[in-house]
């Protein structure tokens, strides 16, 4: 077996040791129920609140403004239902297209419940307008959900600019961080941002942990309904090992935030290398406001899941929003969103970086990835510029 | 990640027959058929070869842009076509495509249609029939996010026995997209069930009509063999027609009528129950074939136009 060189960060992140050794004693040694009344169980309960320092310290924000959750699809869930139970007369909910279907199903629904949502549209570097938000903004909007950054493209919304805008309708101003959280800096004392989602597995932490920043004083209703955890606001035994675990991974998150540019670094030579080796790539998205470790790219003429299970022989791991590789039938409703044109949108590879990245991995993709691209053009008809059948087929896309 | 064969994945990196075909001798024809568009996500440019004398594809070869059993799909059709005759390259369905490569994911079988229907497509170019008159455009339109007739819809299920909407969807894309199509799709796979126990009650009938042909045959005396002229070999067709195979026919309710002979090819219009369906439609043609065959001439072919 080739080794593994991992490049799909986007999707979930290997567990740090250090965090792995913070967490094992959890299971083992130190099992008892925080709630407990005896010194075994209570000690526990110090460990907890020692995490949640740990990442209230990461977020800029309050211990007791933590909850602890699942994953980010709970804490997404949460954070829209509890704006909404707390604001029953409002009934209008803003978010974006390019949302996880974390936001966007659960959208949907409440839809189909008696809500107006509004998704904002981006244009084709995956930016919002400013217009369309103020344009959608009433005295009935309830909430408004924007990603920090989309985990597809890695652009980063102007959450604060964003942020200001929705406090002056009197909205609740919820922003899922999930792919933002340890590689931007996050202050919540100075931000507009009332709730904020992250998420465990996406910092180095295992799956299954995750959490909700609450702003001190936004009215708050749980979303499981229990015991008495997490001061009433999610009920349920706390996963206190992977407490513990998200505890380490973001006290090491913020070290890393230091040279996350080393990462950006990296992420910039695979890119560059890629876009002076292969013609016909474009880069997805708006390059100057990225985060620092994603990069997308378009191979025209040929399709994602073929590039990913060629990239899979050489043990190189990334993703795709081809409709192939979704087990859908449509490509990404990110790529899709930003109106790429279908030769671009089959073909689009998400790389990936963490920590972890080395400068040796990066070469060796793009030692790799040239001939690849090339096997599978030589395959394809459209290749060449034999165009006139192409533009035939874009022109369509459009019409429909 | 898709659970695809060994198969599969060896076809996807060593895909056989990959290109275009440039080259031919003379007596040699070159097709192209293609489907599929860069907005579905997949496309085929099937390339075949055919030697016209003995009506045999000599070569085939493909281009694909698509995932990985797109493009192992289409290598598996270029092979199983070479060396076969046109009309029996005609026959190959998607299903036995699929089998070619131990079997595709239920979702992916799509990619198998698309092989087949780029076989259909080339093939109709080298008969001369425009493809505009094709089931595509004949047919109403189902899906409007992929672009599905009725008519292929219908013919998916036939050929593949589905029996829910989210099958047909795996296999033709149809209600893949904004999934309003889905309740329509149910209709037509109902449609089929139907129509699809009549031609069992219709087959029963045909083969019945088949023996009676043979038997009423058997009665009258063989005809010696001689040297035909023209006018006394058409003449002969239509009486023994007239005569023998009608009135078997018009038992049943069906009827024929002789529409033109050109050498040793016999052209019949089959009408009325007799038109009814594909399997028993062959089934007839062939009875009427043997019928003329022996009590005309051996060489002669019959074909339901």
């Amino acid at each position: 077996m080739t080794d593994t060189i991992y490049l799909d960060n986007n999707a979930t992140t290997k567990i740090d040791e250090a965090v792995v050794a913070a967490m094992l004693p959890y299971f083992t040694t130190y099992y008892g129920n925080p709630s407990s009344m005896h010194t075994f169980g209570g000690q526990i309960g110090k460990v907890v609140r020692q995490a949640r320092s740990q990442v209230a310290e990461l977020l800029g924000a309050e211990e007791s403004e933590i909850v602890f959750t699942s994953c980010g699809t709970e804490g997404d869930n949460a954070a829209i239902l509890a704006a909404l139970k707390a604001q029953p007369k409002k009934k209008h909910i803003i978010t974006t297209e390019v949302e996880h279907p974390a936001i966007l199903n659960l959208c949907r629904r409440l839809e189909r419940d008696g809500y107006t949502v509004t998704y904002l549209s981006v244009n084709d570097k995956g930016q919002l307008d400013f217009d369309e938000l103020e344009a959608a903004l009433t005295g009935n909007t309830a909430v408004v959900s924007v990603m920090y950054a989309n985990n597809e493209t890695g652009v980063i919304f102007p959450i604060e600019q964003i942020g200001q805008v929705v406090k002056e309708y009197g909205a609740l101003f919820h922003v899922d961080a999930v792919q933002a959280v340890g590689k931007i800096p996050l202050d919540m004392k100075t931000s507009t941002i009332d709730l904020l989602t992250i998420s465990g597995h996406k910092i180095h932490a295992p799956k299954g942990i995750g959490a909700l920043y609450v702003r001190k004083g936004v009215r708050f209703r749980p979303l499981l309904i229990g015991g008495h955890q997490e001061r009433g606001r999610r009920g349920g035994t706390e996963n206190v090992a992977g407490i513990v675990a998200l505890g380490k991974a973001a006290e090491l998150a913020q070290q890393h935030l230091a040279d996350v540019s080393s990462e950006a670094r990296l992420r910039d030579k695979l890119e560059q290398g890629i876009l002076s080796a292969i013609p016909n790539t474009a880069v997805n998205g708006d390059r100057n406001n990225r985060l620092p470790n994603t990069s997308n790219i378009g191979f025209k003429f040929i399709e994602g899941e073929a590039i990913l299970l060629s990239l899979d022989q050489f043990g190189i791991c990334a993703s795709s929003g081809s409709a192939c590789s979704s087990g859908s039938l449509e490509p990404s409703h990110v790529l899709r969103a930003l109106g790429l044109p279908y030769s671009i949108l089959h073909g689009s590879i998400r790389f990936s970086l963490s920590r972890y990245t080395t400068e040796a991995e990066i070469e060796r993709v793009l030692e790799v990835l040239p001939g690849i691209i090339d096997r599978l053009r030589e395959l394809s008809p459209f290749n060449s510029d034999d165009a006139d059948w192409l533009k035939e087929q874009e022109s369509l896309v459009v019409s429909r | 990640m898709w659970d695809y064969t060994d198969k599969v994945m060896e076809h996807f990196h060593n895909p056989r027959n990959q290109g275009t075909i440039k080259e031919k001798q003379q007596g040699e024809e070159i097709v192209t058929g293609e489907v599929g568009s860069i907005a579905c996500g997949d496309a085929l440019k099937l390339h075949l070869k055919i030697d016209e004398d003995t009506q045999t594809i000599r070569d085939a070869t493909f281009q694909t842009f698509g995932c990985a059993s797109a493009i192992a799909s289409s290598s598996a059709l270029t092979e199983l076509l070479k060396g076969k005759k046109v009309e029996e390259a005609l026959k190959v369905t998607n299903k036995e495509i699929a089998q070619s490569l131990g079997g595709l994911p239920e979702e992916k079988m799509h990619c198998s249609v698309m092989g087949q229907e780029a076989l259909e497509a080339a093939i109709y170019n080298y008969k001369g029939i425009p493809l505009d008159t094709h089931e595509e455009d004949e047919g109403n339109l189902i899906c409007r996010c992929f672009g599905v007739s009725d008519t292929k819809i219908k013919r998916i299920i036939r050929e593949n026995d589905l029996t829910t909407a989210e099958q047909v969807t795996n296999y033709v894309k149809a209600g893949g997209g904004c999934s309003s199509c889905l309740p329509d799709i149910d209709d037509l796979i109902e449609e089929v069930t139907t129509e699809q126990k009549q031609i069992e009650v219709q087959q029963e009938k045909s083969v019945e009509v088949a023996t009676a042909i043979a038997t009423a045959k058997q009665d009258s005396t063989t005809q010696p063999k001689r040297t035909l002229t023209n006018l006394q070999k058409i003449t002969l067709i239509q009486r023994v027609i007239d005569t023998e195979i009608r009135p078997v026919l018009a038992e049943d309710g069906g009827d024929m009528e002789l529409f033109d002979i050109e050498g040793d090819v016999v052209k019949v219009i089959l009408k009325g129950a007799c038109s009814g369906c594909a399997s028993s439609t062959e089934t007839l043609k062939l009875a009427i074939e043997a019928t003329l065959q022996e009590r005309v001439l051996p060489t002669l072919t019959v074909v339901s136009v």
